[in-house]
């Protein structure tokens, strides 16, 4: 471990671990409420995982194992940056396993292994306010959130359903949690809302230019809005992956060359990884 | 008045794993943890209400505290954090009864009080049956040495959900929580 001196452990000082620190129990203790915080400036910009960063570093000690993905992967620029900034400052074990990791920092997606208890999830979420496409007034969607006054969502939904005859929404699907308050589940794909809803792991959901913090307890009823006659469905490809040959991951469709040529592939990469190998060995 | 008791050996640390625990209780209501306390206490606090106080409370969350004099001064020098009945975002009171605290307002439930309580012991297994999120079935809690009333206040507590207090339960070096969200049912 090349853990850098000069800084406090995980970067962030003393007092800024405090203040999140009772932010995210508040969260905890109002499961799906956006607790404002004072987001500080993080030495990446916004947009790139400053809220999950902060949340991360509020969490995180040094017996700590932590896996960061983007989209998925755990070798794209954001997840492998992340996870050397928390090596360097808080000198803590990474993982690309997502069996191994104590801590999981995400931008958009769940892994497809199931996670457990001893685990905590860390969402990246650019845009904390599932209303704010529909009301752009924040003291508007704070007294909707406080009369659990959700009818335009769902009348966005129909208006959906009388346009394209199904809800077209496949990522940052709204979702209810324990029947109370409408959250963000952050731009994940539809196809991982399901994993939500009483899963055993802690998620936790960080915005940081948007200076909120929110949280879903293990075991918590996470229920995607619909309607009777037109219920949820998880999207995805109709395709087996190239590589591993699931039919149960999530895919990313990838180009191949300029004349058409594709293919699909997990967008979990260490589900993808463990499925080749496991393929390899048997062979 | 100054103190002779000191804070956190290893403050970022202990911090850290205290909060791990407390996170954890919150989370899970029911499921008693174990914090790790500084390695002296003043008179009147708990090793694992000190943990709190410590791992929580500082210069911008109003502190409510009975726990007489010398815990006084050492909350003074190591957390720096005002002291007020009214309004107070901390309490460790064990006069402060659930439905006097503050609630916070339906726009901003996040400003309801956390009530720190000292109690005799906290066993899993037995005792109160809660359930809510965060619990898949049953959690079983035993506290011994709850204030008269506490389960039926609660459930008036909990009531005016999401308004309401959370409740941090300390014996010793072990704590359990009570989100305002779990429901408790006497054995």
């Amino acid at each position: 471990m090349n853990a850098q001196t000069g800084y406090n452990f995980a970067y962030v000082d003393e007092s800024t671990k405090r203040m999140i620190r009772r932010a995210i129990l508040k969260g905890v203790a109002i499961p799906g409420h956006q607790v404002p915080f004072g987001s500080r400036e993080m030495p990446l910009p916004y947009g790139w995982g400053t809220g999950g960063i902060q949340v991360t570093a509020s969490i995180l000690g040094p017996s700590d194992v932590l896996k960061v993905i983007d989209q998925g992967a755990d070798d794209t620029t954001n997840a492998v940056s992340i996870r050397a900034f928390f090596r360097r400052v808080a000198g803590v074990a990474t993982t690309e396993r997502t069996a191994e990791a104590t801590v999981i920092q995400t931008r958009h997606r769940i892994p497809e292994h199931a996670l457990t208890e001893r685990q905590i999830l860390v969402y990246q979420v650019p845009m904390p306010e599932p209303l704010f496409r529909l009301e752009a007034r924040v003291a508007e969607t704070k007294r909707m959130h406080a009369l659990a006054d959700y009818g335009l969502m769902h009348v966005k939904l129909y208006e959906d359903i009388a346009r394209h005859g199904h809800i077209a929404t496949s990522y940052n699907y709204p979702v209810m949690v324990d029947g109370r308050y409408l959250m963000s589940p952050s731009p994940i794909p539809a196809f991982d809302n399901p994993k939500m809803d009483r899963m055993p792991a802690l998620q936790l959901f960080g915005a940081g230019r948007e200076k909120r913090i929110y949280a879903v307890p293990p075991y918590t009823a996470v229920r995607s809005l619909d309607f009777e006659d037109h219920p949820f469905r998880p999207i995805r490809a109709p395709h087996a992956c190239t590589l591993c040959g699931s039919r149960e991951s999530y895919l990313d469709e990838v180009i191949t060359d300029d004349r058409g040529g594709k293919m699909f592939v997990c967008s979990d990469t260490d589900y993808c990884a463990e499925r080749q190998a496991a393929k390899a060995a048997a062979e | 008045m100054d103190t002779r008791f000191p804070g956190f050996a290893a403050p970022v640390l202990d911090a850290q794993a205290s909060f791990r625990a407390v996170l954890e209780a919150m989370s899970r209501p029911g499921r008693v943890e174990t914090v790790t306390p500084p390695p002296e206490v003043p008179p009147g606090l708990s090793p694992a209400a000190a943990a709190m106080l410590l791992t929580l409370v500082d210069a911008v969350t109003p502190l409510r505290l009975a726990a007489g004099a010398e815990a006084e001064a050492w909350v003074r020098f190591h957390c720096g954090c005002p002291m007020r009945r009214d309004g107070a975002a901390f309490v460790l009171d064990p006069t402060a009864t659930l439905m006097e605290l503050d609630a916070g307002t339906d726009e901003e439930p996040e400003h309801g009080a956390t009530l720190i309580l000292e109690v005799a012991a906290l066993e899993e297994g037995s005792g109160w049956r809660l359930t809510g999120p965060g619990i898949r079935d049953a959690h079983r809690l035993h506290v011994r040495g709850a204030p008269a009333g506490f389960v039926a206040d609660w459930a008036r507590s909990r009531a005016r959900f999401p308004r309401g207090v959370d409740a941090i339960l300390c014996a010793d070096t072990r704590i359990a929580a009570l989100p305002r969200t779990v429901r408790i049912e006497e054995a």
